[in-house]
């Protein structure tokens, strides 16, 4: 059954912009990326909208709706009560293109920043054998999409523009978590590097990322505590340094 | 300069946040229940009595450490002596407070709440924090989180203790053994949902086995590993759940002591 929805959807560029009001048809089962959709062939024909997979694995359709970071592909339209007013706007931690398009190039300039997998010296392609236990915690973080959700809505640098160049934000924490965790990575300096160059040291773990990924990775709890907690074992434990130093090795591996 | 959401290279909007649900609620409710907290933890540190009513002793209050405690309330001795500050006798929960104090202080979760509730950063997910600058954790004195670890080893002798304190209070206040009555049930409860809160810690799961690259070669590390994550889902409840039970342990000794109701003895 078909129900009228009333939209305000942000339309501009880096100049200028603002919400204008819109009225669409929505039916039963329709996810507000559909209704997005039928404004673009309806109503607005040159409405500038990101999209790909429509199945919430391409991280495409990323905005905020209703002032929630959200995939639009993933938000059913029920769960907006009928006289709800449903506000849609670009994601508000980035720079604007178009309308609902941002340039989230921010997140791919971090993404080279970070040292690939180092493999044990001498090793070959098809050689290394893990366990499961040892492989399942950095499959969690393998499940990322990057939508970027959790970097727009990370206060850091959606609050703080000059934090963008010190800050890689909680997609990129994961990342490092899991090459830190990977039992045959052999790059030793990624705790240093996290806190020194990422700006891991100014999360203060307020968890949003962790509310807003739609793949329910919890990255603060499995990735960033975890982290940080690597980084005092290294950098802030006086009793971890000293037995470091007798032992010559780094901690317990 | 603008910064924020309201950088010029971002999508003109002037609300702070769009967010329509009571965004505001949460951080409401953590900032009243820890503020009514912290007053009645201050009151009670300062009262400096009613706090020991044989065999139970209220938990701001143990180890009794100064020679100013109630008789036979000092569990580990009396190795401060009376100590008078503007002629005034330090209460002996000022002595320790501070241990359990920092444990909570630096806790993972409650860096989450207070950032949230009491200094806004962010007061929610997507909602603008007021501040004009941030640092996060990287100068003092914030960086000084970093010691959570030490007061976790130091909570986990406070727990020790009020264990032991719960154990005592299976006795009469004759000493006696073999007795039970509502305070050992609080003091008991007390104790549980403080080990609880400390097994569930981040430290202690990054102790136990998460600091390990490698868990297959460490498999009862990974075990116990994976226990204390199973425990840390519940971080958040635990953190409250201990805190709420602090201070009703602390009340109920509180009222015994002060003869406002008995302790209800079962046998």
């Amino acid at each position: 059954m078909a129900r009228k929805l009333n939209l305000r959807i942000w339309r501009g560029n880096r100049e200028s912009g603002s919400l204008q009001n819109i009225s669409v048809d929505a039916n039963e089962g329709e996810v507000v990326l559909d209704v997005i959709h039928r404004v673009q062939a309806e109503q607005i024909n040159d409405l500038a909208v990101r999209w790909n997979c429509k199945a919430g694995k391409c991280g495409s359709c990323s905005m905020e709706i209703n002032g929630k970071p959200r995939l639009a592909c993933m938000t059913q339209v029920s769960s907006f009560p009928e006289d709800e007013e449903i506000t849609i706007t670009p994601l508000r931690a980035f720079p604007v293109i178009k309308d609902l398009v941002t340039d989230v190039s921010f997140n791919y300039k971090k993404a080279m920043e970070i040292p690939s997998f180092q493999p044990p010296e001498g090793m070959k392609p098809g050689e290394p054998r893990m366990q499961q236990v040892d492989v399942e915690r950095s499959q969690e973080f393998r499940k990322c999409i990057e939508c970027f959700l959790c970097q727009n809505t990370c206060h850091v640098i959606r609050d703080h523009e000059e934090n963008k160049e010190s800050f890689a934000g909680p997609r990129f924490f994961i990342r490092i978590a899991e090459l830190d965790m990977h039992p045959l990575d052999m790059l030793r300096n990624r705790k240093k590097k996290a806190q020194e160059e990422h700006g891991l040291g100014m999360c203060n773990i307020t968890k949003c990322c962790t509310e807003v990924c739609p793949e329910h990775i919890r990255i603060t709890d499995n990735a960033i505590i975890p982290m940080k907690e690597r980084v005092v074992d290294e950098k802030y434990d006086p009793l971890r340094w000293l037995g470091s130093k007798i032992r010559k090795r780094e901690g317990i591996l | 300069m603008a910064t924020g959401v309201f950088s010029s290279s971002r999508a003109k909007i002037s609300e702070r946040t769009l967010r329509t649900d009571k965004w505001w609620l949460q951080p409401l409710i953590t900032f009243s229940v820890l503020i009514l907290f912290i007053i009645y933890a201050t009151f009670r540190a300062f009262e400096n009595g009613n706090y020991f009513a044989e065999p139970l002793i209220s938990p701001f209050y143990s180890p009794c450490l100064s020679a100013a405690c109630a008789t036979g309330s000092s569990l580990l001795g009396q190795p401060f002596g009376i100590i008078k500050i503007l002629g005034m006798t330090l209460s002996p929960a000022l002595l320790i407070l501070i241990f359990p104090l920092g444990f909570r202080m630096t806790c993972y979760y409650y860096r989450k709440a207070y950032y949230r509730a009491f200094w806004m950063s962010p007061p929610a997910c997507a909602v603008a924090e007021p501040h004009s600058k941030y640092t996060g954790e990287t100068r003092a004195p914030l960086i000084l989180q970093n010691g959570h670890r030490y007061f976790f080893y130091i909570g986990l002798i406070f727990n020790a203790l009020l264990t032991v304190d719960a154990i005592l209070a299976f006795r009469n206040s004759d000493k006696q053994w073999g007795h039970m009555s509502v305070g050992t049930l609080v003091l008991v409860a007390n104790a549980t949902f403080l080990w609880l809160y400390s097994a569930s810690c981040h430290t202690c799961r990054h102790t136990i086995g998460g600091r390990l690259r490698n868990f297959s070669k460490h498999p009862v590390r990974y075990k116990a590993w994976t226990i204390v994550s199973a425990l840390n889902h519940k971080h958040q409840n635990f953190a409250w759940v201990s805190l709420l039970g602090v201070a009703f342990a602390d009340f109920y000794v509180r009222e015994v002591a002060a003869h406002v109701f008995t302790n209800f003895y079962f046998f």
